[in-house]
């Protein structure tokens, strides 16, 4: 062999692997409006179905006239509560542990919610038949504020549980309990906390949101009574597991159920649960033997679709005086809305919470969480972030705020002082998890100096001194944020849902020429898999990148997957595939010794060959290896070269980031003016350093939305008045500030290829950023604590209460 | 989100447009740029068999400015408004408010008629004419007549028009003084929490001439006559101006939305009203 090697670093840059911001492939089609989504999907003969919604929050169904709507030309079919009982689908499981309705038994629970399913030719007779059902109402009292829900003569929400005393996880105390959770040691934090020289104290609350992906919720059932198989192309961000729950509940073998997820413009959380829409969609098109497509519009999916947050966290943290943090106490009452709809793993209610002790070593914490029943939609979705970590970074980094009060030093000291050291990890934290890496104190080092803090602090002691002689109304405020995430669920020995464990998978096949498939277990909604995965996969098995294409969301062929939320797809699903491809190698080096005629052992891996050692010019490339694989007969070796890998990951992977926001308020207006924000970001190794950059972009941005305007209200009477894209914050490109970004890489070292996930970062570290900001510029006229979103009014009130409108 | 069925027509004259509106009286409802009344249908707020759109007819098209006199026709859009170069030199006021209206999208459909004629107590453009002390012209089945913008509001969706008449055009007189148009809302694309729409001229120290309009801050747009009659003929210093944005925001009459509750917006409208005035009397 006489032909030249190119060098090594031409045939890596060939691969397009990892650590290369190779440009993601997804993009033409979805800059060129060819995306194929849900409401793409045309089928022969597809009718349209859309619900009747209760406009009462809390109200008696007394009966459901459906004779006007079915004379309505065009209308095929209504269906209610009653037509489902028989089919036992009038409730379906949620992924809690609890029960919701499909469609109104008896009585409504919140604004929104599902009362009847009209199926019709199109959308306009649809709606027509949607007026013209006649439902009657009576007005039940309401429970809005979680506070209230266990008070004396507060009236009871779930009278199909009513009698419960044991829910799913463990003994309610009241009807409108759901469970109380705890992590911890309680009386050695309490005993800690009574102790200590300095202790502070705030209720911290993170509002009600919604993911609001740009895409809404919707499906396309078709059942085929010929051959029995029934298909969904729905918003899944979990499509298996949707095949498996469809197949539990309706009894149709799981074999003839074929969920698809297309192109999904969003999930964030919001498209993980099963939704009414999507049963009824089924049930429909068996019903009328004929396709019947679901999808909300944007009011119907704020209002009636998984919500996240609404957390109330009473917190304590006490230090020595010198600043050295001893304990952590929390307490949260959990408003979860009508129905106990949490995405969560099957052993955590409330999610990670207990995440809650944060980047800090903090040797004694105790956490409970009490979750309520409210007249409210159902939800408690991870908004962009792994369970229930957003609210855990947002208390701690809020608590450490109101303890460097207290302590009368500066928070960036403080954090500094307290940080689990580089030398500690893996760190075991008083709330039971182990951290698998980290190295704070080099990460925040290098924002602070990126910010110039000090230069920043002086400048904003000069400013609050011009504003108390009358020279501006303008405060600075200086937003901190430290966070540590928990991702990549998990484990499948602490971690499932429904049961299913929560590894992943990745199945791998080489085609004779040299190019390959991929399929996993996940589903991209917009984060790019098909490029990264690809990445990995060109790295470990040396095909360019250009040459595997990446298949995800048909459960017909891809591999059993738990899917894509709380940044779990490379963590789990990006380790499957990095196994996979080892798997790959480990046969074709089998068949490169054969071909080469030496010893397996003899040969060495050499970015896109096999070499044999000390011999460079004796090679076979992966192309020339897939070849041989489907052509030679190669004795104790099958045929062909595909493998599968579904990978358990054995920890969770725990991304952190230093984060710092730099804002002018003005007192008289509320309005803000975001100066700089800077966020640095580890995630261990990068695989594509594009992306991440525009996983931060896009998670800070909504970070700024939740922080600055972003919620889901409702009036005493329970109505949605955040309920249209008017009142319910989305920014704009005009909104959006210039992002700074930067990096340090600490992999993790539990992971094949040490990466640890991103995507989800930049919105557990943001909102801290942001809503400290705008409490710090007030810090000096003595506020501790004011509650998000930080909209304009908001902040006036803030300005108000002080005393700043009266000089 | 779907509207109920409704007819559609697109006459190519005035005369069209009535005749069928007044065929089918309040059965009917004439369509400018829709992007007021299209939502209200979508969420079928308002029941509609038959819509009229007036994009087919010339003659409500077009900016003409002549003897000191501007006249718009109903279907201007916004965009034009804002691109404009004649009305831009002469009444720099439209375009600044324009430019605060909605976003680029909303703007390049929405007009100036279905913006005044709309009788949504968040438009802006009312209190903007009540600042110009413009006329609008309202065509009918039994002529045209002029009625005054500040004349023209009555409640929230409630205005002088009658059911079977077209708004057709405005006029207002080039203002030549200071002016401007403040607005404070939470996001592009939104209504105003509080704006406020000024002219002004001085003579030396002295205002020789004033004119306030409020927007959103009230079920019509507030004209600040007693703000004006405070302002005109004095001498302006900071205290004038504490004296006018005084009686201004004694003329608000808010009411608590998601935007804030109502100490909140009269507080603020009065810092946007002292903005306003402080940026006219600079433009003088
Ligand atoms: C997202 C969004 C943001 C917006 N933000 C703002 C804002 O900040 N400020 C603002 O002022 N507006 C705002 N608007 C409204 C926008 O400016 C509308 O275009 C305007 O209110 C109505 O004008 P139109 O031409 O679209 O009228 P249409 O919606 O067609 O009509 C509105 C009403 O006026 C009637 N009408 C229209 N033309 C005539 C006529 N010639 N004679 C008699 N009656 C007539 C119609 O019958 C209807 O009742 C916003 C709209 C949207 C969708």
């Amino acid at each position: 062999m006489n032909e030249t090697i190119p060098p090594k670093e031409e045939r890596m840059t060939a691969l397009n692997g990892l650590g290369t911001s190779r440009k993601r492939v997804e993009d033409a089609r979805f800059t060129q409006g060819k995306g194929n989504y849900v409401d793409d999907i045309k089928l022969q003969g597809m009718l349209f179905g859309d619900f009747v919604r209760s406009p009462y929050a809390h109200a008696r169904v007394k009966s459901i006239k459906t004779e006007a709507a079915l004379a309505i030309p065009g209308v095929h079919a209504v269906i209610t509560a009653a037509d489902l009982e028989p089919l036992k689908l009038h409730w379906m499981p949620t992924l809690a542990g609890d029960v919701q309705m499909v469609l109104a038994d008896g009585k409504v629970l919140f604004q929104g919610q599902e009362v009847a399913f009209v199926v019709a030719d199109n959308r306009y007779a649809a709606d027509d038949g949607i007026k013209a059902v006649e439902v009657e109402y009576e007005e039940l009292p309401v429970i809005v504020d979680p506070f209230k829900a266990e008070l004396d003569g507060a009236p009871i929400l779930r009278e199909d549980i009513a009698d419960k005393k044991e829910g799913a996880h463990g003994p309610r105390r009241h009807p409108n309990h759901i469970f109380t959770w705890e992590s911890g040691d309680r009386q050695a934090t309490e005993a800690v906390i009574s102790e200590a020289d300095v202790v502070a104290e705030e209720m911290v609350y993170y509002h009600r949101t919604h993911p609001c992906p740009l895409e809404t919720c919707g499906s396309v059932a078709s059942m085929d009574k010929v051959n029995g198989k029934l298909t969904v192309w729905g918003t899944f961000q979990a499509p298996h597991a949707v095949r498996t729950v469809a197949s539990l509940i309706s009894g149709i073998a799981e074999h003839n159920i074929r969920i698809v997820s297309p192109d999904i413009g969003g999930g964030f959380g919001n498209k993980v649960g099963v939704y009414p829409g999507y049963i009824c969609s089924i049930v429909a098109s068996i019903v009328t033997g004929a396709p019947v497509k679901w999808i909300e519009d944007k009011m119907d999916n704020l209002m009636a679709t998984a919500f996240a947050r609404d957390y109330w966290m009473q917190g304590k943290i006490s230090a020595t005086k010198e600043g050295k943090i001893t304990g952590l106490w929390c307490h949260t009452t959990a408003d979860h809305g009508a129905f106990d709809a949490c995405a969560d793993p099957t052993k955590f209610p409330a999610g990670f919470m207990n995440i809650c002790t944060g980047s800090y070593d903090i040797p004694t914490a105790f956490l409970s969480v009490d979750g309520i029943y409210t007249n409210k939609a159902p939800g408690g979705v991870a908004y962009r972030c792994s369970f229930r970590v957003t609210e855990a970074a947002y208390f701690i980094e809020r608590m450490i705020e109101v303890l460097a009060i207290k302590l009368g030093m500066d928070s960036a000291e403080l954090r500094e002082k307290n940080f689990i050291r580089k030398d500690q990890f893996p760190y075991q934290s008083a709330l039971g998890w182990e951290y698998d890496s980290g190295d704070y104190h080099t990460a925040w080092d290098k924002a602070l100096k990126a910010v110039n803090y000090k230069e920043l602090r002086k400048e904003q002691a000069e400013r609050l001194e011009a504003f108390h002689k009358g020279e501006t109304r303008k405060l600075i405020g200086i937003g901190l944020s430290h966070f540590t995430e928990i991702v990549g669920a998990g484990p499948v020995k602490n971690c499932d849902i429904l049961g299913l464990g929560m590894f992943d998978s990745c199945e791998i096949r080489i085609h004779p020429t040299g190019s390959a498939i991929a399929r996993l277990g996940t589903i991209s909604q917009g984060q790019g898999h098909a490029t990264t995965f690809a990445q990995i996969l060109a790295s470990e098995i040396g095909i360019p990148a250009e040459d595997i294409t990446l298949e995800e969301g048909d459960t017909d062929t891809a591999p059993y997957g738990l899917g894509t939320y709380g940044s779990r797809s490379t963590p789990v699903a990006g380790a499957a595939t990095a196994m996979a491809g080892r798997k790959i190698r480990a046969k074709a080096q089998m068949i490169a010794a054969y071909l080469l005629e030496v010893h397996d052992n003899d040969l060495e891996w050499d970015v896109d060959r096999f070499v044999v050692k000390g011999n460079p010019e004796r090679f076979k490339t992966m192309k020339e290896i897939a070849f041989a694989s489907y052509n030679q007969a190669i004795p104790n070796v099958e045929p062909g070269l595909e493998a599968v890998s579904y990978y358990d990951p054995p920890n969770m992977t725990y991304p952190f980031g230093a984060y710092i926001c730099v804002m002018e308020i003005d007192v008289d207006t509320g309005t803000t003016e975001i100066r700089q924000v800077f966020a640095l970001d580890d995630c261990g190794t990068r695989i594509n350093p594009m992306i991440i950059e525009g996983q931060v972009h896009g998670g800070l941005t909504e970070a700024l939305a939740i922080a600055m305007g972003q919620e889901i209200a409702y009036d005493e009477m329970g109505n949605v008045t955040t309920g249209t894209l008017m009142d319910f914050f989305v920014p704009t490109a005009w909104e959006t500030p210039n992002y700074q970004t930067d990096y340090t890489e600490t992999p993790s070292p539990h992971h094949p290829i040490g990466a640890k996930g991103v995507g989800e970062s930049p919105n557990v570290g943001g909102v801290p950023a942001f809503s400290n900001a705008v409490h710090d510029a007030f810090k000096s006229f003595g506020l501790t604590q004011s509650h998000m979103p930080h909209d304009h009014w908001r902040i006036w009130t803030i300005a108000n209460k002080l005393g700043l409108h009266e000089m | 989100m779907i509207p109920s069925n409704f007819e559609y027509h697109k006459p190519d004259s005035i005369d069209g447009a009535l005749s069928i509106l007044t065929e089918w009286g309040d059965d009917a409802r004439v369509i400018a740029g829709g992007h007021s009344l299209i939502p209200v249908m979508k969420q079928r707020l308002t029941d509609i068999s038959h819509l009229i759109d007036l994009g087919g007819i010339s003659e409500l098209k077009g900016i003409s400015i002549e003897n000191n006199k501007v006249s718009i026709g109903a279907m201007t859009t916004q965009h034009e408004l804002i691109t404009n170069t004649q009305l831009a030199k002469f009444v720099p006021l439209i375009r600044e408010a324009s430019l605060q209206i909605a976003d680029p999208q909303v703007r390049y459909v929405g007009t100036i008629g279905g913006n005044v004629a709309n009788g949504d107590p968040a438009n802006d453009m009312p209190g903007l004419m009540q600042t110009l002390d413009a006329s609008y012209e309202l065509t009918g089945p039994n002529g045209v007549r002029i009625v005054k913008a500040r004349d023209f509001y009555e409640a929230a969706y409630f205005t002088a028009r009658e059911d079977e008449e077209i708004l057709t055009s405005i006029s207002f007189s080039v203002p030549n003084c200071g002016y401007a148009y403040e607005k404070q809302k939470r996001k592009i694309g939104d209504y105003a929490t509080a704006a406020a729409g000024v002219l002004i001229n001085m003579d030396n120290d002295t205002c020789s001439f004033a004119s306030i309009a409020l927007t959103n801050l009230s079920d019509t747009p507030v004209y600040c006559e007693e703000a004006v009659n405070n302002l005109v003929g004095k001498k302006v210093d900071s205290n004038a101006i504490k004296k006018a944005v005084h009686y201004c925001v004694e003329a608000s009459d808010p009411v608590a939305d998601t935007r804030g509750p109502v100490e909140f917006k009269k507080y603020v409208a009065g810092i946007i009203v002292q903005k306003a005035i402080e940026n006219a009397i600079a433009r003088v």
